[in-house]
């Protein structure tokens, strides 16, 4: 009997040791990484629903959700209105949350889509250049949290629950950020993506 | 099936050219002045399907078939499968949805005019796959399927 739980024991801690899961795996979810592996997070610049440039870098100092969506993508749409509501509860605490939408319709699809669920954050039109700096972004959704020098903390590709993600924001809210400037760190990164919609 | 690796180390995602699969097409015959019917037969990864042709939410992408010209034929109809109404975790109503295996059918008119021979139709599949986590980016496959007209 002994033998055959040091067996499960010995089995089960070599399929945690090697990531072996009997589910195949289908979404990518990480925790909030150390400081030091953490790296810059790709400027951008893309046309915001008002027509405003929003530049990702011009967000410095705070903590960014940055979400990957489209109004096709049922499971980004689920995770919309936390994000509704993280903008409006850490907005003060130097929080900002920013959709980049990939509907290949652009605005014509995505403005109604956004009025209608009152999206109270900004949301811009990606393109193929700013998917490929962050890793082609050929899942949706896919969110990365950045903390406050711009570099990125999380990564998350697939639906993640509410929870996560807030304890990774409060987290990141925590944490002032290092004596870098954000301007100076994303002045170190890719070349930016040009600005505008597809 | 065991999905392994190293927990350091971010999950592999599927490869998009996997999920959805276009098995190899059988050739279609007709004489002149009938119909030939051409099959393309569809395979998705398990775990994973495609909005049908008729979308149950307008945002949905449908899963569309379109052929190029191939003179003499003349595309007469498509025929897709029933859709099956799936519930999803993200979902709050059942989706019309296709997976596992399937067939598309597209009816041509060969003209009595018609001269024997071969011929190939080439056509264009767009989908857009989802599992109950996440969705995959639209994507466009060529088709390409065999015709023989014969006496």
């Amino acid at each position: 009997m002994t033998k055959r739980w040091l067996f499960a024991a010995a089995l089960a801690a070599l399929l945690i040791a090697t990531g072996c899961n009997p589910r195949e795996a289908t979404n990518v979810s990480a925790a909030v990484k150390p400081d030091k592996e953490r790296k810059a997070a790709p400027d951008f610049a893309l046309k915001d629903s008002n027509g405003q440039t929003l530049k990702l870098s011009s967000l410095k100092g705070k903590v960014i959700l940055l979400n990957f969506w489209a109004t096709w993508c049922g499971p980004c749409k689920i995770e919309i209105p936390w994000f509704v509501d993280f903008e409006q509860r850490y907005r003060d605490q130097g929080f900002a949350v920013v959709g980049v939408s990939m509907d290949e319709d652009g605005w014509d699809t995505v403005k109604p889509y956004i009025t209608d669920k009152k999206v109270n954050y900004r949301v811009v039109i990606g393109n193929d250049m700013v998917a490929q700096l962050y890793g082609g972004v050929e899942s949706l959704p896919t969110t990365f949290l950045l903390d406050r020098d711009g570099r990125i903390a999380s990564t998350h590709v697939g639906l993640v629950s509410k929870g996560d993600y807030e304890k990774e924001i409060v987290q990141l809210l925590g944490r002032k950020a290092a004596g870098t400037s954000v301007a100076g760190v994303f002045a170190a990164l890719a070349p930016s993506a040009a600005p505008g919609a597809r | 099936m065991l999905a392994c690796s190293p927990l350091w180390l971010p999950r592999p995602l599927p490869a998009q050219g996997n999920v959805l699969t276009i098995l190899p097409p059988t050739k279609a015959t007709a004489k002149p002045g009938t119909v030939l019917t051409a099959k393309v037969s569809v395979s998705l990864r398990p775990g994973y399907h495609v909005n049908s042709n008729t979308p149950s939410d307008p945002y949905l992408i449908p899963l569309k078939l379109t052929w190029a010209p191939a003179e003499p034929l003349k595309l007469a109809s498509q025929v897709f499968p029933q859709p099956s109404m799936e519930k999803y975790s993200f979902s709050e109503k059942p989706l019309s949805v296709f997976s596992g295996q399937f067939d598309i059918l597209t009816r041509f008119e060969a003209p009595a005019t018609a001269k024997p021979g071969m011929l190939s139709l080439s056509g264009k599949l767009r989908f857009q796959a989802c599992n109950d986590q996440m969705c995959l980016q639209p994507k466009t496959l060529d088709v390409s399927l065999p015709v023989e007209i014969v006496k």
